[in-house]
């Protein structure tokens, strides 16, 4: 991680795809500025006006120009399905993830591992497993970038984004905060560590004996008053939560959508916004009375109950 | 147009040197004649000195930021300093050199010589443009020693408007203010083609300089406003905490994104635009010989300026963007690489049995193709989007856009100088020490930035006060690359104005080029044409491509000439 070099090291499923497309826009490159700089070398002394005092007209035709227009066009639409496909890749987790969540403000990261470990600044992964983060920013943009994985994604305030990626060599790596986030802009960095599985599992099970972020979150679940409502009773004033993240939920005002991390996140701060079918919007806001950590645990305690690990019951 | 009873006063500063001749220069003597005037061409002077001393000013900041990062550590500049010079270099290349830069000096100059016209459409509006360019390049300037800004040139919200301290308002106005010295410029030049070509001076006969500052003053009159109403919206923001784009306040961060990058990437192209025009004047005259594939160069400049417009998502691919919009942005972003190359080939075949020769404006112009081309060839690696989302904020765009921008715009520019120099001053400089700059600037630049591709590829981001020790070569090199470009900047400074003193007097044709602003002496009379002249040919009609030929060749395959 700190020697010189004229590459940079890759370390994830996405580096050799990326590295490949790299060279060969390389390949491009050099191409077309060789041979046009040649044929204008060429040119350039070969009718010197010494050697060719009067030009010679010669006219453009089309099929000239249509020529060396499509031809460029092909190769840039290769190139672009190339890159499109890869970026698909990269915005298409696997079912099966390790979930972390993120939290970027000024200027540090605040990592929060799902069995309860915490870390700052410093990411630890198993190597050859799915990592899926899920990202949000308590104050201004940030952006989350581990070179040597190829992968990058903006960190914003006011919602999640994702970013998936397998490691595939145990070591450490650099990670940086990319979106200009104000004075400490560039020193709000860390290490990325990817380690064996079984190093890993030492890991986050050893240090600070805690709660997993879902045992944090059923707490905050009672803590907060959630449980009030949000109960099996019938004639419960809130929809039942289990069995329904990861399904899509009937809105009484808008088409269904999908239960994810962000629909969460939305129904606590902002919960007129989609409303469950069937339910009155009488869910007082939470806006300003939770903080992004904890909203990450109250979603990672949803997720547990939800429709992959419960029974299913209520899915609709 | 020698006189004989010359004003008493007027002879005073001019040496009995044969007849005298009026010109646009010595018509009139005094600050107020030059500052109050309404001529196109002395306008012309007012914006190459205001824009020079802005670059000079941008130019000192950056050699601050490379001084920074010649070692990893912050040892220079604190980090808030730091972030303050780059924005500022941001900041005045962007909106008070590159983008005024052609347009302003040499399409006021020559947009009304080439078309034969005596001014431009609108001669109050453009001296208007120039003390509104003032206004706001003063207000900007004033935020600047007030304590400047640190939001980097692009703005970003919620940054901007929550979390920056520093002059953020006032910058943000000196920006918009000066925009509207975009439009009138834009307008202007827009009106003036339409309205004011000389009799016979059809669309297909004007020079491709014409062209490409119609296609730009397309971009200045529909892109600039977008960018007006985001800095305004931006300051409601900031001081009515009104939530626009902050998330705390209700907002969308990304709206900010779109907004300025609706405009700031069509920017790009007002930058490159009037270069690729001077370009083609360049290789045209140089080469003796009809430029090659006219219309398909013309009609490139309009597919720019169109296809610039529907791009702007490509800065975005890793901001959140939904990725079925980054599909669209990319895709489109690569066919702005068609219109480009097409200019890039006809260039070169424009050399192709040419009589070619290696005067200064030329050095400079093959020093802009091989510095657009690798910035043109990179920007692709930045529209592909499993590319970008690795290269994307790191050094890889900083390098792809000072090629385009730094290497592309400003090597125009600097051939623009040498070319029309002669026409504007009346004055030839030395030919040997323009060689040698221009050398000295291509090595200077691509030993500057050429080892920021590499550290882009590598990880390192942008924006980077301090950074980890593995870079330190990379950069260093850059460094060293910068000090040479810097003198390469200042060794034109120096002659060019040894040349107004010492320099030889130019004829009117010194280049023996085509064209009606060749026609006329050197200097240009006020009136720029003793007789409005009357075009009856083709454009770039050298010896040996004769109307007589043209129109058979034409009969071939061309529809024929209105």
């Amino acid at each position: 991680m700190s020697e010189f070099s004229l590459f940079p090291e890759s370390a994830s499923t996405f580096a050799g795809q990326v590295d490949l497309l790299f060279w060969l826009l390389v390949a491009v490159t050099v191409f077309f500025t060789m041979a046009i700089s040649t044929a204008v070398l060429i040119f350039a002394i070969k009718y010197r006006r010494s050697k060719s005092p009067v030009a010679e007209p010669a006219r453009s035709t089309l099929v000239l120009e249509v020529t060396w227009s499509v031809i460029p066009l092909c190769i840039a639409l290769f190139i672009f399905a190339w890159g499109a496909d890869i970026y698909m890749q990269m915005n298409t987790p696997p079912d099966e993830t390790l979930d972390i969540y993120i939290t970027g403000k000024q200027w540090m990261w605040k990592i929060q591992h799902p069995e309860g470990k915490r870390e700052i600044n410093d990411l630890h992964i198993p190597v050859g497993t799915p990592v899926k983060l899920t990202m949000t920013s308590e104050d201004t943009i940030h952006s989350f970038f581990i070179p040597a994985f190829r992968t990058k994604m903006d960190v914003l305030p006011g919602r999640y984004t994702t970013q998936w990626f397998e490691a595939t060599k145990t070591g450490e790596y650099h990670l940086f905060c990319t979106e200009y986030c104000g004075t400490k802009h560039s020193e709000m960095i860390g290490t990325v560590y990817v380690m064996e599985p079984d190093e890993y599992d030492a890991w986050v099970a050893g240090g600070v004996a805690g709660m997993t972020a879902a045992e944090a979150g059923e707490q905050l679940f009672s803590g907060l008053g959630c449980a009030t409502c949000h109960n099996p009773n019938s004639g419960a004033r809130g929809p039942h939560l289990v069995g329904r993240f990861g399904t899509r939920q009937a809105l009484d005002n808008g088409p269904a959508v999908l239960f994810d991390e962000e629909y969460t996140r939305e129904s606590i701060l902002n919960p007129q916004a989609k409303v469950t079918a069937g339910y009155k919007p009488v869910m007082p806001s939470f806006q300003g009375q939770i903080s992004e950590d904890n909203l990450m645990r109250l979603i990672a305690y949803i997720k547990s109950i939800g429709a992959d690990t419960a029974s299913g019951e209520e899915s609709e | 147009m020698s006189s004989t009873t010359l004003e008493p006063g007027a002879v005073l500063d001019r040496p009995p040197r044969g007849s005298k001749r009026e010109n646009y220069l010595n018509v009139k003597h005094g600050l107020k004649s030059w500052l109050l005037t309404i001529d196109h061409k002395r306008i012309g002077i007012l914006y190459l000195i205001a824009i020079t001393l802005f670059f000079f000013l941008g130019g000192a900041m950056a050699v601050g930021i490379r001084l920074e990062l010649a070692s990893p550590q912050g040892d220079m500049f604190s980090a808030e300093t730091y972030n303050k010079l780059f924005t500022m270099h941001g900041v005045v290349m962007v909106f008070f050199f590159l983008i005024p830069s052609i347009p302003a000096v040499f399409g006021n100059f020559l947009v009304p010589m080439m078309i034969g016209a005596r001014d431009v459409a609108f001669p109050r509006l453009n001296l208007l443009s120039w003390y509104v360019y003032m206004t706001g390049g003063t207000l900007s300037l004033t935020a600047m020693v007030l304590g400047g800004v640190d939001t980097g040139w692009t703005f970003y919200a919620p940054y901007s408007t929550t979390y920056a301290n520093g002059w953020v308002i006032l910058t943000g106005v000196g920006i918009f203010v000066t925009g509207f010295s975009s439009i009138l410029t834009g307008l202007n030049f827009i009106v003036t083609i339409h309205k004011m070509r000389a009799p016979g001076l059809t669309w297909f006969r004007l020079p491709l300089f014409i062209w490409s500052h119609y296609a730009t003053s397309l971009i200045m009159i529909l892109g600039t406003p977008v960018v007006a109403i985001t800095i305004l919206l931006l300051a409601v923001e900031r001081l009515f905490h009104i939530g626009i784009f902050d998330p705390a306040l209700g907002g969308d961060p990304v709206l900010f994104q779109h907004l300025f990058w609706f405009y700031s990437h069509p920017a790009v192209y007002i930058m490159i635009l009037p270069s690729m025009g001077v370009m083609s004047e360049l290789v045209t005259c140089f080469s003796r010989k009809r430029v090659f594939g006219y219309k398909f160069i013309a009609f490139s400049s309009l597919a720019i300026a169109v296809l610039g417009f529907l791009v702007w998502g490509h800065h975005m691919f890793v901001s959140s963007q939904s990725i079925y919009a980054g599909m669209v942005f990319s895709v489109l972003s690569m066919l702005v690489a068609i219109p480009s190359a097409v200019k890039a080939f006809n260039w070169t075949a424009t050399l192709y049995k040419g009589s070619v020769s290696y005067q200064a404006p030329m050095i400079y112009a093959f020093g802009f193709l091989g510095l657009f081309l690798i910035g043109g060839l990179t920007g692709l690696f930045l529209s592909t989007l499993g590319t970008d989302v690795h290269l994307h904020d790191t050094y890889f765009v900083v390098a792809h856009f000072h090629f385009i921008m730094v290497g592309g715009a400003i090597m125009g520019y600097l051939g623009a100088i040498h070319f029309w120099w002669p026409k504007m001053t009346g004055r030839m400089y030395s030919e040997g020490w323009a060689r040698f700059a221009a050398l000295v600037i291509f090595i200077g630049f691509y030993l500057t930035f050429f080892p920021q591709f590499v550290l882009g590829y590598l990880g390192m981001p942008r924006r980077y006060h301090v950074y980890p020790e593995e870079f330190q070569i990379l950069n260093v090199l850059s460094t060293a690359g910068a000090s040479i470009l810097g003198a390469g900047y200042l060794i034109p400074m120096v002659y060019l104005l040894v040349s107004l003193f010492k320099g030889k007097k130019a004829s009117p044709n010194p280049w023996d080029a085509k064209g009606l602003e060749w026609q006329t002496p050197s200097p240009p009379p006020t009136e720029n044409f003793p007789s409005t002249p009357v075009v009856t040919e083709s454009p770039y009609n050298y010896p040996g491509m004769e109307d007589e030929r043209d129109r058979r060749a034409d009969s071939e395959h061309a529809p024929a000439r209105a």
